[in-house]
């Protein structure tokens, strides 16, 4: 009992640190200044959020659009398409493409598609750059999340199907997937987590520059930039605006499960399977 | 005519989802390849065994980086076994269902969402400056305990739970406690699945960098004790890519990490095999 208060007792260290330490921010600035300030200058008192917000946001969702639909084609592949020999073969990559570290990801991010996207145009370091990396890291999260979801969709459910004259298209469009959807929808919402909390890849591939992306090829900064890149020098008001980053950044993680986690509740009850 | 389409259409998908699930796959296996055909070739003996230089061309190897990293993971683990077994065993064998054992749950699958940077920004605030370890592998080494603590404990759980019923009732009819149940039969059943879990949460410790690039200061020496800084093979990484022109050696660095977690992940893929065919009986 006393083992398990301690992550109770850590998460709630962890709300009270961070708003202990960035409510001074939100009382001095004012709220409304913070979330929607356009400017982020510390040396002149200026801390607006607003385009680490729209960062964070650009980059995640981004990143979504190209992984979730290669994800899940990928997951019917490895869980109904391919034979057997091909699934033994990709699975165990995907699954340690989960544990590849984030910096990994980052470093390839550095040398091969910074310099590619600048042959495009820019410095290279770029809103797409940061999306193409991503991409890369929330895949296998998708990918073996998906698959399992999909294999779990009970036999009957395809036989019954089949039986009925379906093709193995369609079997799996219209049985197989709806079926296993809260499952892919938990991917989803994983990979959504990890795209708006990943750091150092970020730091490494987006240029950090405190601007709006105003195209693809514009470098950019996310919440969790900013935190990263400034905390070990802050003091006094900008390390608590640098607190107060992460209760937006917390605020952005809560208010995201909860949405999509009533978005699949009401999926669910609709059909009326478990 | 309906069926034509069915059948043309149920081709057409099928060669969408082979060209887009391949094109996928291959992309994913060309980043592992392409990292260990960069970086293997330039590491060897002297790289492993030299401690890094620093300045602009980035000399040196990556020793005392090596050595940080086995400090810190020791020191999380041991910090995190017993509070992460001991909740999960708590969990699945007394918890009653109360508003309390929720707030526990509720607690642990919101930690397993918190972003690392922001543990990194607690374990700043707590570890770091308010009790004064500074940048140290202990400040890392806490903040990482935090941060794997739901992991640990969501894997326990399953591997616990896994063990069967009648093994629980079979220690109870022998006139065994509860306690003795546990640590004589429920434990050791689920052993392999517990070791998994924390061969996994070293996989996770090796790869973070967030909350460790804010707790442990990053500096090149060797680490010579608990409250020195240093920096893991990850944060290494990072530093040599955005720090130095040698990438080369990052590269090399992080072929090193990709080659830890191919082993870590062959070693937990062995060992859950096992352990399945432990609890399902041979077959």
């Amino acid at each position: 009992m006393v083992c398990a208060s301690l992550s109770f007792i850590i998460l709630l260290a962890i709300i009270i640190f961070i708003l202990r330490e960035g409510l001074p921010a939100f009382s001095k600035i004012g709220i409304f200044q913070l979330l929607f300030g356009t400017e982020w200058s510390p040396t002149n008192n200026q801390y607006g959020l607003l385009p680490m917000i729209v960062g964070s946001l650009v980059v995640t969702c981004g990143s979504l659009l190209l992984a979730v639909p290669m994800g899940i084609a990928c997951a019917i592949l490895l869980a109904e398409v391919a034979p057997v020999r091909v699934r033994q073969m990709l699975r165990p990559a995907v699954e340690l493409l989960v544990g590849i570290p984030s910096v990994v990801f980052g470093l390839v991010g550095m040398l091969v598609i910074v310099p590619t996207i600048r042959q495009i145009g820019g410095t290279g370091y770029s809103v797409l750059a940061a999306c193409v990396v991503l991409m890369a890291m929330i895949l296998p999260t998708i990918i073996s999340i998906s698959d399992d979801s999909i294999r779990a969709v009970p036999r009957k459910y395809k036989e019954g199907s089949l039986a009925m004259g379906a093709t193995h298209w369609q079997t799996i469009w219209h049985v197989l997937i709806p079926a296993a959807r809260s499952g892919i929808g938990a991917a989803v919402v994983l990979g959504i987590g990890r795209a708006i909390g990943e750091t150092m890849a970020m730091i490494m591939v987006i240029g950090n520059a405190v601007i709006f992306p105003d195209s693809l090829l514009s470098p950019a900064r996310t919440l969790t930039g900013n935190i990263a890149v400034e905390i070990q020098y802050a003091s006094g008001t900008h390390a608590s605006a640098l607190f107060a980053t992460a209760v937006v950044l917390l605020a952005f993680i809560i208010i995201l499960n909860t949405i999509t986690m009533n978005i699949f509740k009401r999926g669910i009850s609709g059909t009326g399977n478990r | 005519m309906a069926q034509v389409t069915a059948r043309s259409k149920q081709k057409i998908a099928t060669a969408v989802i082979w060209a887009s699930g391949v094109v996928t796959a291959l992309i994913l296996l060309t980043i592992v390849l392409y990292i260990l055909a960069k970086g293997l070739p330039y590491v060897n003996w002297q790289f492993l065994t030299t401690a890094p230089e620093g300045g602009l061309s980035g000399e040196g190897g990556i020793s005392s980086a090596i050595i940080a990293t086995v400090y810190l993971i020791a020191f999380t683990i041991a910090l995190l076994i017993i509070p992460g077994i001991g909740t999960a065993i708590y969990l699945t064998e007394y918890a009653p269902d109360n508003w309390f054992t929720s707030a526990i749950r509720y607690a642990i699958n919101t930690l397993a969402g918190v972003p690392s940077i922001v543990f990194g920004l607690f374990g700043f605030a707590l570890f770091v400056t308010a009790l004064h370890f500074n940048f140290s592998i202990l400040s890392g080494a806490l903040t990482l305990v935090c941060l794997l603590l739901p992991t640990l404990i969501s894997t326990t759980e399953e591997s616990i739970r896994a063990v069967p019923q009648y093994q629980r009732e079979a220690g109870f009819s022998l006139g065994a406690t509860k306690w003795q149940t546990i640590s004589h039969v429920i434990l050791p059943a689920a052993l392999p699945g517990i070791i998994t879990g924390i061969i996994l949460c070293i996989g996770r410790a090796i790869g973070e960098t967030a909350c460790l690039y804010v707790t442990m200061g990053g500096g090149s020496a060797v680490p010579t004790s608990l409250l020195s800084g240093g920096r893991t093979l990850a944060l290494h990484v990072y530093y040599l890519a955005t720090d130095t022109r040698a990438s080369e050696k990052a590269m090399a660095t992080a072929a090193i990490l990709v080659i830890l977690i191919i082993i870590i992940n062959t070693l937990t893929n062995w060992l859950s095999q096992r352990f399945h065919t432990r609890m399902v009986g041979r077959t």
